[in-house]
Parts: C-alpha cells; sequence; structure tokens
C-alpha cells in the first residue's frame, strides 16, 4: 500500500483506503471514486493529480492524495 | 390546462441544460433561488392538457449538501415536491450518475431516468437495457442524444405519463447491521415533510444539515451511540460503509443491464493525451496565457468595429431626434432630455455591448470545450499561494465580464471562506463596464500605447487581488485552503445553440442594467444637470455642479479635483458605465466629442490617476446588493470600505509620486 501521492503517471492503482475527515469520502464517492475500484494516474507534477476512472477524469490536490492510500494494479 | 411543475437534475456536464432548452424552447426566464442569488432557471412548454413548468437544478454529484447548489437542489425538492423529477445522466459513465439517480429514489423523488448521451454509448459499443434497468429501479427510462434532438418526444410522453403512478418506495439494502439502526432511528425521531428512512440514513452518514435539526440532547445521543455501534462492528469507517453498500448495489445494477461492462479500465486515449500537454508542468501556463491574449485578442479586434456601427448609429439617432422634435416645434427640454441625457448617456455605454457579448461568447467556447476546468487546475498553485482556491479561478475570470455573474459562480465552492474571500476581492477584477473608462481616458491620452495603459490596469487589479486576498487571509480566514476535488469533464465540441444561449444569459444581464439602472441614473443627472430651472445646463451652479463641488477638494490630491469628476465618480456607484455617461451627459456630447473635452480637463497623470481610481473605489449598486445577498453586511460594508480607501489612497499616491515626475 502506498500514498496516491507518489504513484506515477500511467501507472494502474486500485483504491484500498481513503484517510479523510467525515466529507472527504463522500465527495470522492460522488465522483466515483471510492475504495475497491481501479484508477488510473495521468499526471502527476507537483501539483494537483489528474485519475481517470473510466473515463471520468478527477483533478485532486497533492494534500488530499496522500491522504489515499492504494495498492499497485498489474 | 393543468399545471404542473418538473424538475430537471443531473451531474454537471451531463447535458441537461441542452435538455432544458430543447424542452422549453425560448419561453424561458431566469430568477433567484429565494434567500441567495444563485441562478433558478424555470421555463414552460405545454404537452396535450398540461402547461408544464420546468425548472433546472444546478448540477450535482450528490444531495449531501456540501456546497451552495446542492443544498438547492435539496431544499427545492424537499420544500415544494415537483411532480416529477426528470434526471439527465451521461450514459456513458452510468455507475456514476446513477449514484444521484439513487440518491433522488432514496429521497422519495418520482424520478425520470433520461439517459443521455446515448450517441457515445453506441461509439463505445455497449448496449444498455433500458427495460432491465427501469424495472430495476422501478422508474421510466428514456434514451437520447439532446445535442441532436433525439428522443425528446419520448421524454416529453413519459413526463405526463408519470403523474400518478408511483412504485414502491426504492431501498438500497445496507445490510444487517445498518439496517438495525436505520430502523432505531426511523422510529426514535421523525421530521415532518421528510422521509422517516432518509432522515435516518443522513443522521448515521452525519449529515451537517440534517443533524442540524435535531434538537434535543436525548436524540443526539441516540445518534452518536448508534454511529458508535455500527462503526465498532464494521471495523471500518461508517461513511465508508455506506458509500460501498450503494455502489455495490449499482455496480450490480449496471452489470444487470449492460452488455459490456462500461467501466473498463480505458486505455491512454487522445484526450488523456491532450490533458497531458494541456496541465503540462512547463506547457500549462504558457498554454493558459496564450488562451487569455487570445480571448482577449478575438474581443478587442473584432468587438472594435461593431462598437464604432452603434457608436455611429447613437450620434445619428441623438441628432435624428433633436431635429425631429424641433421640425414639430416641440420644447427645448424634451429635446435635451432625449438626446443630451438617455442617447447621449445610456448610448455611451451601449457602445461597449460588442465587446462585452464576444467576452462572454468566448468564456461560453472555454466552458462548454473543458477548457476551463484544465485552467482552474492549472491555475490551482498559483491561486494556492494567493491563499485562494484552484476553483477560485472561474469566478474571477469571469468577473472580467461582469462581476455579478463573477460573484455568482462562487457557489461551486465548497468552504464558506473560500467563497467569502473571492468574493471580496472579485471587484478588483476589471469588468467589462469599466472598460468604457479606459478606453475614453487611455485613447485620449495615450493613444499610441493605448492598449498597453489598458492592459496595465488589468494587471494592477489582480495584483492588488493577490495583495488583498493574501491581506484578508492573514486577518480573517487563517487556516487551510480547501482541498481540490474537481471533475475535468471531457473534451467536446461546443455546439452553436449551447454556447449562443450562454452568451446570452450573461450579456442580457448587462442589457436589463442599461435598461434599468443606467437609464435611471442618466436622467436623475440630467434633472439634476439642468434644475434649478433657468440655468445653464450642466453648469457649475447647477445642482449637479454643486454635489460636485462638494466632492472636488477630497479628488483634488488626486489630480482631478473639479466638479464634474466628482459627479462621474459619484454616479459611477449606480454602474461604472455611468461614469463615462455621466460626462457624456454632463458635457452634453457623446464619445467621439467626450474625447476632445476630457483632454482639456485633465493631464496624462490625473487621467491615469482617475482610471485607477475608477477601476478601484467601490463596486456598483448591483454588485454590492449581490455581495450582500451571498455574504451578508458585514462582509459587505468590508468590501465596500477597503476598496473606497485603497481606490482613493493609490490615485493619490500614483498622483503626487507621478508629479515628482512629470511637470
Amino acid at each position: 500500500m502506498m500514498p496516491l501521492s507518489t504513484v506515477r503517471p500511467g501507472q494502474r492503482v486500485r483504491i484500498v483506503e481513503i484517510r479523510g475527515g467525515r466529507g472527504l469520502i463522500g465527495r470522492l464517492a460522488d465522483m466515483g471514486f471510492y475504495p475497491g475500484v481501479e484508477i488510473q494516474v495521468i499526471s502527476n507534477r507537483p501539483g494537483p493529480l489528474i485519475l481517470n476512472r473510466g473515463g471520468v477524469k478527477l483533478g485532486i490536490g497533492y494534500g488530499m492524495a496522500h491522504r489515499v492510500l492504494v495498492s499497485p494494479v498489474l | 390546462m393543468k399545471r404542473v411543475k418538473i424538475a430537471l437534475a443531473g451531474n454537471p456536464n451531463s447535458g441537461k441544460t441542452t435538455v432544458f432548452n430543447n424542452l422549453t424552447g425560448g419561453r424561458q426566464h431566469v430568477g433567484n433561488w429565494p434567500g441567495v442569488t444563485v441562478e433558478k432557471k424555470e421555463g414552460t412548454y405545454i404537452h396535450k392538457p398540461y402547461e408544464i413548468t420546468v425548472v433546472d437544478l444546478p448540477g450535482i454529484y450528490s444531495l449531501t449538501a456540501y456546497s451552495l447548489d446542492e443544498r438547492i437542489a435539496r431544499d427545492f425538492l424537499l420544500g415544494e415536491k415537483p411532480d416529477a423529477v426528470v434526471v439527465v445522466i451521461d450514459a456513458s459513465n452510468l455507475e456514476r450518475n446513477l449514484y444521484l439517480v439513487t440518491q433522488l429514489l432514496e429521497l422519495g423523488a418520482k424520478v425520470i431516468l433520461d439517459l443521455n448521451m446515448m450517441d457515445m454509448v453506441r461509439n463505445k459499443g455497449v448496449e444498455i437495457d433500458t427495460e432491465k434497468l427501469s424495472l430495476i429501479l422501478g422508474i421510466p427510462v428514456i434514451e437520447t442524444v439532446a445535442h441532436k434532438g433525439e428522443g425528446m418526444e419520448d421524454l416529453e410522453e413519459a413526463i405526463v405519463e408519470a403523474w400518478g403512478e408511483r412504485g414502491d418506495s426504492f431501498k438500497i439494502d445496507y445490510d444487517q447491521d445498518i439496517e438495525g439502526e436505520i430502523e432505531t432511528l426511523q422510529k426514535a425521531m421523525t421530521f415532518p415533510g421528510y422521509p422517516s428512512r432518509w432522515v435516518a440514513v443522513k443522521l448515521l452518514e452525519g449529515d451537517a444539515e440534517i443533524l442540524k435539526r435535531v434538537m434535543d440532547k436525548k436524540a443526539e445521543s441516540l445518534i452518536l451511540e448508534s454511529q458508535a455501534r455500527l462503526e465498532r462492528h464494521l471495523g471500518y469507517d461508517l461513511e465508508t460503509a455506506l458509500v460501498e453498500r450503494r455502489y455495490a448495489f449499482l455496480s450490480g445494477l449496471v452489470r444487470e443491464s449492460t452488455r459490456k461492462r462500461l467501466d473498463l479500465m480505458e486505455r491512454l486515449d487522445i484526450s488523456d493525451q491532450i490533458d497531458r500537454i494541456l496541465v503540462n508542468r512547463f506547457l500549462g501556463i504558457p498554454i493558459f496565457l496564450g488562451m487569455m491574449w487570445l480571448v482577449f485578442q478575438l474581443v478587442f479586434s473584432l468587438g472594435g468595429p461593431f462598437a464604432d456601427g452603434i457608436d455611429a448609429f447613437m450620434g445619428w439617432l441623438g441628432e435624428g431626434v433633436s431635429s425631429g422634435i424641433k421640425a414639430v416645434g416641440g420644447p427645448q427640454w424634451l429635446s435635451s432630455l432625449l438626446s443630451d441625457g438617455i442617447i447621449g448617456g445610456v448610448g455611451s455605454v451601449l457602445v461597449f455591448l460588442p465587446n462585452i457579448m464576444l467576452l462572454f461568447l468566448a468564456i461560453a467556447i472555454l466552458e462548454a470545450s473543458g477548457y476551463m476546468a484544465r485552467a482552474a487546475f492549472v491555475m490551482d498553485r498559483f491561486m494556492h499561494a494567493l491563499g485562494l482556491h484552484g476553483k477560485s479561478f472561474i469566478p474571477m475570470l469571469i468577473g472580467f465580464g461582469c462581476n455579478i455573474p463573477g460573484i455568482m459562480a462562487t457557489r461551486t465552492l465548497e468552504s464558506e471562506k473560500d467563497r467569502i474571500l473571492t468574493i471580496l476581492v472579485n471587484p478588483l477584477m476589471s469588468c467589462s463596464a469599466r472598460l468604457p473608462i479606459y478606453i475614453l481616458f487611455a485613447g485620449a491620452f495615450f493613444s499610441r500605447n493605448q492598449g498597453l495603459m489598458i492592459f496595465s490596469l488589468y494587471l494592477l487589479g489582480i495584483i492588488l487581488a493577490v495583495i488583498v486576498a493574501r491581506i484578508f487571509k492573514g486577518i480573517f480566514f487563517s487556516g487551510e485552503v480547501a482541498p481540490l476535488i474537481m471533475e475535468l469533464p471531457p473534451y467536446r465540441l461546443p455546439t452553436v445553440k449551447g454556447v449562443l444561449i450562454h452568451m446570452w444569459e450573461r450579456s442580457s444581464l448587462f442589457l436589463r442594467k442599461a435598461g434599468t439602472i443606467i437609464f435611471l441614473g442618466v436622467v436623475l443627472i440630467w434633472f439634476l444637470a439642468s434644475l434649478p430651472l433657468g440655468v445653464e445646463y450642466a453648469s457649475q451652479e447647477s445642482l449637479i455642479g454643486k454635489m460636485g463641488s462638494l466632492f472636488a477638494p477630497l479628488l483634488k490630491p488626486a489630480g482631478f479635483g473639479f466638479w464634474q469628476a466628482g459627479v462621474a465618480l459619484f454616479f459611477g456607484i449606480l454602474a461604472k458605465e455611468v461614469v463615462v455617461g455621466t460626462l457624456g451627459t454632463l458635457y452634453g456630447v457623446e464619445e467621439a466629442g467626450l474625447t476632445n473635452v476630457i483632454q482639456n480637463q485633465f493631464a496624462p497623470l490625473s487621467a491615469y490617476a482617475f482610471m485607477v481610481m475608477a477601476l478601484i473605489y467601490i463596486p456598483c449598486i448591483a454588485a454590492i446588493a449581490t455581495i450582500k445577498k451571498e455574504t451578508g453586511w458585514k462582509w459587505t460594508g468590508l468590501a465596500v470600505g477597503y476598496s473606497l480607501v485603497l481606490g482613493w489612497g493609490l490615485a493619490v499616491l500614483i498622483y503626487q509620486i507621478g508629479a515628482l515626475f512629470v511637470s
């Protein structure tokens, strides 16, 4: 398991856990990002990340990406 | 005819607005939601025995009430109980979009599901079994391709068939443990007008709005107990558990009703490649600046000829009216009121309509194509440095067109702190109403570097916004900026109709202002300039001249201590365009002649100080009213106060320091 913030662009990962306060989990879930889903990191530069889940693209802040734990998918 | 009311709901970028436009055509009207200035769009259409009013709810992802938009949608659905709710979803992202549908169903709404963008679904080689979907959810399901108008008749038909029938109330099974607690809470407390199961689920979720309504301590401890018990049983976070149960239902539903898995991982497609370039660490900001440069080029170079046309027309109209009145032997005052007052004043403002429309056109294209969200993303780091949020960028950009929609656009910001801060500095964005002032003065005094001078004022506004935001952040809003979560919509070719409607909605705000506030303003000024009777029009002895003379000494240190400037700035509070209109009325000329007049009154330095003052000194009445509605009196007072002090101070500073070098 690793924080999403450390994932390289192009890599696929599965969300394992979201360590957010109340609200963060719900906000991400509203957009279709919750534990169990497979996502791809499109861009990870210093600053926010772009994620892709089945065509839905999400921009999230770096700090938040640090609180999302993921495991690699082959 | 029977009247019914339906609501239109859906995720942002699901094509909801297109469906709304298709249903209601031109019979739309824009108002405000009660208590807030978020735009409320309503339209009507006739279908056999019904007159159907369609209320367009804000684009939302869920009903959790994190943002103002979500709260508005929820309050409307609970409070007004529309006869039906049409949920427009992007069928190419079925699972995520259905999340909102299940929330609406849990709320007890009568839902009609519109599977929009079916063309994209077919292109992806996916088949959706709408009958099965309809059966499982217990609601009518219609396929449409809204931007081509496909399926709209079916949708209209489904809407009128929806009254009366109401299936069993929809339930998601949250598993034994959670269901048990739901039942306990359901028995323990009720809220009149709210479905009790929904309230119980929201209470478990810790929904702040619903929790606020739980007054007594006993109920409160009951909720906390339930939550604690569940987290112990589940062994992990309750919020996650609820989310997982909902998505477990949804992924089952999608699996049952589609032929090819929708959420298969996409290969790195073209859109991903474009994203890599547009938000690239090195290229992102240069591309963004290039885009902005292009927008302003478009606005000013294309707008110019149109503006000249309107200007010529107004001149011709004024002449015609005044000679017409003379020909029929009408009184001199009437001719003066019409040509000096109304045509001169309103005309000098209308001249800028083409520029304003072009700017809003450009913004509409950027929004519809999907670039705007990327721009907010690219600007996130920069905005963070200012203590603002990446999403604050869009309200700022719209502020260049008009601060009022700019201020209203802050509603997408989730954190109240970020929202208020963004609102406070929004008036520093040079709205298009200030452009007439810049064009007039820069044209008269800096004709060789007119563009550069105007650009410097835009830049000054931005720099001041940065400084002011930092200061206010430190004083009033210490703490973290809310983290960025935003969807980056797929790139799409904007449709002509959609873009034009969007442009028109915003420009018509400006036109309405020209027709009301500005019109009244110039008439009032004309009267004040003509009274007391017998005085020479707009002379220093007129009422307005005396008023202006009161302000003049205050403005002297800034280099424009004559009464006309005082009057113009005073009435500019009505609307910034009125500054030019007032000068036009006072000098009895419209724009072309005005240049000569002000060249005699101002010097380049004082002209620049005047432009700076006009940029900053106070938000216009309409903006003040909007700030008040969005934030309350305290922040409005601050917005007015700081801008007045800053504007005057800076104008004086520029004039005094500049005077050391010039002269």
